[in-house]
């Protein structure tokens, strides 16, 4: 069997990772909208009040573990397809990942600060 | 097949290998293919913009005044007409993937049905584009 540097048994699950984590986003972003509709004009009063909520909090945070989630496999799809040299590959999708970690990172920042 | 049409797929250069050539005049992408690959472009300048779109989530939660100053600064035009793209590319991922979830179910896969869906993602993510862009200015 031939062996990959940078493949190994992540299809199935990332696969459906992928789709739950799309499900998830799609639910909290219709919830979004229709919050947002609600509570027109959106001032900063109404916006900082509605992240000051915790379930607002928490739904975020989980939208934002979904989105990392589904924007790492998206984004390795993209590299597997077009980055052909395997070390330029692997180095670009180590630095997609440390990025993906900042973003989650400086969310979890802005959601308790 | 009849014998003629036999030979004359044989006489047809193959292996007919991509090209830019062959992507810009030759290949006619079918309606499911362009929601295909603009499913794909507008992951990507979602991903590609998410430091921008996090640095405006963190400004307008950091104070009253950041907030008044990001609401000017989304109004400017250059950047009204960057988020109205992005509105477009986060509607666009999310009424395909919808289709997608469904194809996946083997739900719609047959041709006209699924001409039809990609036709209607097209015409409901640039609806849903619209519609956020005259709610929000």
């Amino acid at each position: 069997m031939k062996r990959v540097v940078t493949g190994a048994h992540y299809g199935l699950r990332d696969w459906l990772a992928q789709r739950i984590t799309a499900v998830i986003m799609a639910v909290y972003s219709v919830i979004a909208v229709a919050v947002l509709l609600t509570n027109r004009p959106i001032t900063y009063a109404v916006w900082r009040d509605l992240f000051e909520q915790g379930w607002m909090r928490v739904a975020t945070l989980l939208f934002a573990l979904s989105l990392v989630w589904h924007a790492w496999v998206g984004v390795r799809d993209i590299l597997m397809d077009y980055i052909k040299p395997d070390g330029l590959r692997l180095s670009l999708q180590v630095g997609a990942l440390l990025v993906i970690a900042a973003y989650l990172g400086w969310t979890i920042q802005i959601l308790w600060r | 097949m009849s014998e003629a049409a036999v030979k004359t797929a044989a006489r047809k250069p193959r292996p007919k290998y991509l090209s830019l050539q062959a992507l810009l005049f030759e290949i006619r992408l079918p309606v499911p293919g362009w929601v295909s690959i603009l499913h794909r472009i507008s992951g990507a300048l979602l991903f590609a913009a998410l430091a921008w779109l996090l640095w405006m989530l963190d400004r307008s939660l950091s104070s009253e005044a950041a907030f008044d100053r990001l609401r000017h600064y989304a109004g400017l035009a250059p950047v009204k007409l960057a988020l109205l793209v992005l509105v477009w590319a986060y509607c666009h991922h999310f009424c395909a993937g919808i289709r997608y979830l469904f194809l996946d179910l083997d739900k719609g896969v047959d041709k006209e049905t699924a001409r039809l869906t990609s036709w209607i993602v097209l015409g409901a993510s640039l609806a849903l584009t619209a519609a956020f862009g005259w709610r929000l200015w």
